[in-house]
Formats: structure tokens, C-alpha cells, sequence
């Protein structure tokens, strides 16, 4: 029984949500090995090794991996799939968009989200935005999984010393190819990493009043920021702010919710934070329902004062 | 160009689903069911290409129980030009989808195939993924813009981070994500239109799929309660309980 975990990396770094992948994998009970699938990707798969847990890195390196494109990246898996028991992807973007295709060329179910490994073939898994919790057990030879991040610790990026072996990069598919990418600039942490995430609603009115009250109270916290999809649909707020069933799924140490009245859709992308405080003037707004520490104010002028407090 | 639209009859969002007491599933009997928000949106794209000369036909599918007739009915509504079930009382599961819907891509040889991105029933996120695979065409989910000229699309994609543009060659699978486009109201003269638009119906057995559910689900449970906490008075009691009491500040 080996499993293989897929890294999300940039090339030069590991991100975060390979790090709970790994946790995950190693409850399964498995040897975990790692797949750094990249372009010039050496210094990720180098501390890709370092991490905890992690005996074996496979590092495939070429043109054809360097945008993540679905159809190579499967195609990379494919290539080694019969080696292992288990395929994990971080249940991210990139995660969401390649595990399933992996999944159908093996002809197997894919297990999505999990949140807990019961035992090598059994998971529970958040359905129906996280209003009940499924114990699935996959009959499969091979299971694919994607995990949610906010359901495993973090592996430590440092403790390993895995052996890393350098594999040819799969042909282009020549069915794809990558235009460009526009990046949201911020200097903040990364929304499914924070410790800290300040969220915007509907009630901010408009993107100026959203970046005017949020930003000072983001930079305070040194939070991330988040929103609701109202706040998205709206356009005050960037798509991947979003925070929500379907968007991103975040859980951490303090989460400050302005303005949201918390639609059962947004409270599946939060409630497992730690600590959840609501600013609402909606005495009945259903976020309260979930809050630690509820404020019923006009966030225009409590946001500020807040500010000002810390 | 044929456009092929997979939509899912699923719980309506607004219903907050129970889990029954015997722990075997949500209770969904007498439950206001819909289209899955997000096929909503894949059928809308559809129709805007069509209405834009690209496409010459939009045909809508849904696969399950008797009822998802209506779905396609709804589909109809909107503007596909037919519909066709296969239909099964089987649970199925995304593999299962894929594969029917692969089955009729055979048949139908479509220049695209649009789909929601995820249920919001079982939030699985799979089905078009698979489909491309089973297909060997290429993906391109979680669209936020599409815009088809000649044989290829480009597609900009909601991603960590920001957006992404592919251009991919048809044919090909498209995922819908939220910013897609806003769905049109449907209208009663089309409401009515689309019963007497052509709706085939097909058993999983005509397309010689099999359909057997891989996971089997154990159980369903209750999400673990967070208790309310309190209402503070004042900011000021707001920063003294974050810093004293949860000391997470």
C-alpha cells in the first residue's frame, strides 16, 4: 500500500495545501510519495523532500507541466498510477480540475473533500454544503481523492529526507494550451492559509466602500480578506475572495464577518473556524446563529472604530 | 455546432436539507427540487452562443428518476432545443454520469459539452472532468468567459489566485462557475413552448452503459453544532474578548 500525493507548488515553493494532503495520506496508514509535476520545478520537489513523512519525491520537469494544464498533469499521474493504492490531491482549483480526469482513465469513483480517513477505504466527506457528513467507502483498487485542506494539521515542511527521483514530463496533449493569468496582487496571506480572515458582505455597498472599510482593518490584523458571494456577484470583491459551498472553504484561528448575513451556502465555506465573529446591524441575521462574539452595528461605523481599538 | 448541456435535478439552495434519523441519507421527500444552479448557467451560455450565431443546436440532458423530465422541461424554457433523459431509479454517481453522458457524445458529436461545475447536492465537482478524460477532449472548468471562434475556444477560468485563459480545440468540455453570465427569467409562452419540444428517453441499458455505484455511503450524519455565542455591547468589549477571553488577537 503506497500513497502518492500530487503537490501544488509554483515551481520554486510548496504551497500550504500539499502540506494537509500529506497529513492525510499519511493517516491512511501508506508509505506517501509525492509527485512534483513543474517546469524548472528542482528547488519544489528539493522541499517537497523536506517534508515530514514524505519517503519518496517523483519530480517530472518540462515545458509541457509548466501551466498545470489538466490534460498533462493527468496525463503525468496516469504514467506512474499503477504504483499506488491511493491518489491525493489537495481538493484546490488546480486539485478540483485534475483529479477527476485521473479518476475516469483508471475507471475508478473519486472520493472528494474529504475531511477524515476512517480506514484505508473509508472517508467522510462534507455534502449538501456541509449540512450533512457522508461515511463513504470506495470498493475501487485505486483510490483518487481530493482533501479538503481545512480538515487535516499541516505536515511539517522540514523532518524529511526523502530521495528524489527525476522522471521524463508527459507529452503536450496538443489539445490545450495556456493563454495567460491574471494574478490578484496583494501582499496579504493566501485566503485558505490565514490565520486571520476579515470577510465583506452585501452591506458594504459598493467595491470603493468595500476596499475603504476592509482594507484598514485587514492591514491592522494583518488578515486576509475574504468575501461573500453576494459581495463577488456584486463585483466589490475579487472571484477568488469568495468564501462559501463554492468557493473556498477556510478555517482559521479568527474569523471577522462585516456586513454578511450568512446564507447557509457562505457558513459551509466558514463554520469550522475557530473563533467567528459577526458585525451586522440585522439583529436577525442568521450569522449570528454561528458567532462567537456578535456585534449588532452599522459596520460603517464599528468597522472603523474597531480599527481604531487595536 | 451542436452544444450539449448536462443538467442535474437537485434540492432547491434555498432548502436546508435534514439528515434523516435513521442516518441513511437527507430526507428529501417533499422537497422543492430544481435545476443545480450551475447547469442553469451552462444552459444560459449555450443559448447566448447559439443566439450569437455560433451554435445551431442546444440539447439538454439530464440522467435519473422520471421527475428530471421537468428539469429538461426548464431547460426547454430557457431555450434548448430538446431534451433527452436517461432514466434510472439507480443512485449515480459522477463516473456513471460521465460515462452516459460520453455515451451520447458518441451519438450526438457535439462541438462542445458545458456542465455545471458541481452539484450542490453532493458538491462531488467531478462529472466534467471525467467526461473530457472518457472523451479525450480537452477541459476547461470553473469558466468565468467564453468566447468560441472556428475550431477553438478560449475560456478564462476562476483559479486560486485569479483568472487563467486556456484556448482549447473542440471539441471540448466547459465547467461553469458563478460569473459565467446570469441566467434568464423564463418566461410563460415559453414555458409552454417547450412542452411541445422533443424529449427522448433512454435506459443507461440502450447506451450499454453499466451504472453500478463505486462508493457506497455508510452513513450520513449531522454536521458537528456550533452553539451561538454571545452578543457584546460596544467595540470596546468586542477587542477586550478577542484579546482576553479567545486570545486570538
Amino acid at each position: 500500500m503506497t500513497s502518492l500525493v500530487i503537490a501544488e507548488h509554483d515551481n520554486a515553493t510548496i504551497k500550504g495545501a500539499t502540506l494537509n494532503t500529506v497529513t492525510a495520506a499519511a493517516a491512511i496508514g501508506a508509505d506517501v510519495h509525492v509527485l512534483v509535476a513543474g517546469h524548472n520545478a528542482g528547488a519544489a520537489a528539493a522541499a517537497a523532500a523536506q517534508i515530514a513523512g514524505v519517503s519518496k519525491v517523483i519530480h517530472a520537469d518540462g515545458a509541457t507541466l509548466e501551466a498545470g494544464l489538466a490534460e498533462n498533469v493527468a496525463a503525468q499521474v496516469l504514467a506512474i498510477a499503477s504504483n499506488y493504492t491511493h491518489i491525493l490531491f489537495p481538493a484546490t482549483a488546480a486539485g478540483k480540475n485534475v483529479a477527476p480526469r485521473v479518476a475516469a482513465k483508471l475507471d475508478v469513483g473519486q472520493i472528494s473533500d474529504i475531511t477524515k480517513v476512517d480506514s484505508p477505504d473509508t472517508f467522510e466527506r462534507p455534502i449538501y454544503a456541509g449540512n450533512a457528513i457522508a461515511t463513504v467507502q470506495s470498493s475501487d483498487a485505486v483510490k483518487v481523492i481530493t482533501v479538503r485542506t481545512t480538515g487535516f494539521d499541516a505536515a511539517a515542511t522540514t523532518g524529511g529526507s526523502a530521495a528524489v527521483e527525476t522522471t521524463a514530463a508527459a507529452s503536450d496533449s496538443g489539445k490545450s494550451s495556456f493563454v495567460g493569468r491574471e494574478v490578484t496582487k496583494n501582499d496579504r496571506p493566501e485566503l485558505t492559509a490565514a490565520k486571520i480572515i476579515v470577510s465583506g458582505g452585501r452591506a458594504l455597498g459598493s467595491a470603493e466602500k468595500f476596499n475603504e472599510v476592509m482594507i484598514p482593518l485587514a492591514d491592522k490584523l494583518g488578515a486576509a480578506i475574504g468575501a461573500s458571494r453576494a459581495a463577488v456577484d456584486a463585483g466589490y470583491a475579487a472571484n477568488d475572495l469568495q468564501v462559501g459551498q463554492t468557493g473556498k472553504i477556510v478555517a482559521p484561528q479568527l474569523y471577522v464577518a462585516c456586513g454578511i448575513s450568512g446564507a447557509i451556502q457562505h457558513l459551509a465555506g466558514m463554520k469550522d473556524s475557530k473563533v467567528i465573529v459577526a458585525i451586522n446591524k440585522d439583529p436577525e441575521a442568521p450569522i449570528f446563529s454561528v458567532a462567537d462574539f456578535g456585534l449588532e452595528a452599522d459596520l460603517f461605523v464599528a468597522v472603523p472604530e474597531l480599527v481604531a481599538a487595536l | 455546432m451542436k452544444v450539449l448541456v448536462a443538467v442535474k435535478r437537485v434540492v432547491d439552495y434555498n432548502v436546508k436539507v435534514r439528515v434523516k434519523s435513521d442516518n441513511s441519507g437527507v430526507d428529501i421527500a417533499n422537497v422543492k427540487m430544481s435545476m443545480n444552479p450551475f447547469d442553469e448557467i451552462a444552459v444560459e451560455e449555450a443559448m447566448r452562443l447559439k443566439e450569437k450565431g455560433v451554435v445551431t443546436e442546444v440539447i439538454a440532458v439530464s440522467c435519473g428518476v422520471t421527475q428530471c423530465q421537468e428539469t429538461l422541461r426548464t431547460a426547454m424554457a430557457i431555450g434548448a432545443d430538446r431534451g433527452i433523459l436517461v432514466e434510472t431509479a439507480e443512485e449515480l454517481q459522477p463516473l456513471a454520469v460521465a460515462k452516459l453522458l460520453k455515451a451520447l457524445v458518441d451519438k450526438e458529436q457535439p462541438g462542445l459539452v458545458i456542465l455545471g461545475k458541481q452539484a450542490i447536492d453532493d458538491d462531488c465537482n467531478q462529472t466534467g472532468q471525467m467526461l473530457a478524460a472518457l472523451a479525450d477532449m480537452p477541459q476547461a472548468t470553473f469558466a468565468s468567459k467564453v468566447e468560441v471562434a472556428g475550431d477553438k475556444a478560449s475560456v478564462t477560468r476562476e483559479v486560486d489566485g485569479g483568472l487563467e485563459t486556456l484556448s482549447i480545440s473542440l471539441p471540448a468540455v466547459i465547467t461553469t462557475d458563478l460569473r459565467l453570465n446570469e441566467p434568464r427569467y423564463v418566461t410563460l409562452p415559453n414555458i409552454m413552448k417547450a412542452k411541445k419540444k422533443q424529449l427522448d428517453v433512454f435506459k443507461p441499458e440502450d447506451l450499454g452503459v453499466d451504472v453500478a455505484p463505486r462508493i457506497k455511503t455508510l452513513k450520513v450524519t449531522e454536521p458537528a453544532k456550533r452553539s451561538a455565542g454571545i452578543k457584546v455591547p460596544d467595540v470596546a468589549t468586542l477587542v477586550d474578548k478577542l484579546k482576553n477571553v479567545a486570545k486570538v488577537i
